[in-house]
């Protein structure tokens, strides 16, 4: 049995099935991640004055991956585009340019993550507080070791814009320690609301390439039975990818920048 | 053949738009980064020009890769619907910001 509109438009919409499919998905996906971004502004707007992180997170890294991921919506419109033109060499070059953007940008994500989990603030028994990455080489059974600095206050640790001292390896005996705990979503609302936002994200960029991977691999054999539904299969991941795209663009602002 | 040369007339086309927009999202993604560390006195206003940037880039992506700019009346509505839902999320955010309790009631 064939499918209907899969290539030809319905009369009544004008559009084949599968992409009036996709945007009702993207509407849906709008309002799953408008959740998660309301929840951001409530839990933001409600924090009490100075209480709300900044700069905790690497704008460089933030800047290059989303420029990475703009770059990859273009290859991925290029792939279209070249199925369009009938060039399946073209096709193949761009999509498989979108696979390794997206997968050098989940790496970078990847190392941000590490990078997090790391990172411990540690509260010592003379009220100071020691924050840094830790040095898992050298950290033993009576010490822990950390690359960072001491504060006297926790509200020091908020602004990480601000020029601070230099950080240096800091040997801190287990017996004296309060509490440890790294940068992992329970270290606080900043952290909580960051991850599940770019690990929900994450997880869209990943199914994204997993498709990406079908239609450059095995997927494929359709362009040479049906280039026209092929096409369509194409422009219909394609706008998935572009509303991932459209996401980050602003949870970097959000999230890195303000 | 002149199929042919159309076609591939259409993806140069294609070729040329990609790369204006990716040149152009580029800038902006950099001018936000600026915005980010200008020394701006009030940082409301640094928000504002931040999201503001961000809404321009959402535009050249949904306009001209999503081809959100030629579509049809059907993906109109739907995404109409889309945005009416999505400002009314957001609305109560900010209603349930201002509905704070009066000092010393309850």
């Amino acid at each position: 049995m064939e499918i209907a509109y899969t290539v030809q438009p319905r009369p009544d919409t004008g559009v084949y099935n599968a992409k009036l499919g996709m945007w009702l998905f993207l509407a849906s996906e709008v309002m799953l991640f408008g959740g998660l971004f309301s929840a951001y502004v409530f839990l933001r707007m409600g924090a009490p004055p100075d209480t709300w992180p900044h700069g905790w997170l690497s704008v460089p890294l933030g800047t290059l991956n989303t420029l990475l991921l703009a770059a990859s919506a273009v290859t991925t419109l290029l792939a279209w585009a070249a199925c369009k033109a009938r060039r399946f060499d073209r096709f193949k070059l761009h999509l498989g340019l979108t696979l390794i953007l997206g997968t050098i940008f989940l790496g970078i994500k990847g190392y941000e993550y590490r990078d997090k989990w790391l990172h411990y603030e540690v509260q010592l028994k003379d009220g100071r507080i020691a924050d840094g990455h830790l040095v898992r080489a050298r950290t033993t059974a009576e010490t822990v070791v950390l690359h960072g600095r001491y504060v006297a206050d926790r509200r020091e640790l908020l602004d990480g814009r601000r020029k601070h001292g230099p950080h240096e390896e800091l040997v801190i005996p287990r017996d004296q320690i309060v509490r440890m705990q790294n940068y992992a979503p329970r270290h606080n609302t900043f952290m909580a609301i960051y991850f599940a936002l770019t690990g929900l994200h994450g997880l869209h960029v990943l199914g994204g390439l997993v498709v990406f991977a079908y239609l450059w691999g095995p997927g494929s054999r359709l362009w040479h039975v049906d280039p026209e539904h092929f096409t369509n299969r194409v422009e219909v991941a394609g706008l998935f990818w572009h509303f991932v795209d459209l996401v980050w663009i602003f949870l970097f602002p959000v999230l890195y920048l303000t | 053949m002149k199929e042919a040369l159309s076609k591939e007339d259409v993806y140069r086309a294609a070729v040329v738009r990609c790369r204006t927009v990716l040149l152009v999202v580029a800038a902006v993604t950099l001018c936000m980064v600026g915005a980010a560390y200008a020394p701006l006195a009030e940082p409301g206003l640094r928000t504002g020009l931040i999201l503001a940037a961000a809404g321009f880039n959402a535009f050249l992506v949904a306009g001209h890769l999503m081809h959100l700019l030629q579509e049809r009346n059907v993906i109109y509505s739907l995404l109409a619907f889309t945005v009416l839902f999505f400002a009314a999320l957001m609305g109560l955010c900010i209603w349930a910001h201002g509905d704070t309790p009066a000092p010393g009631g309850v």
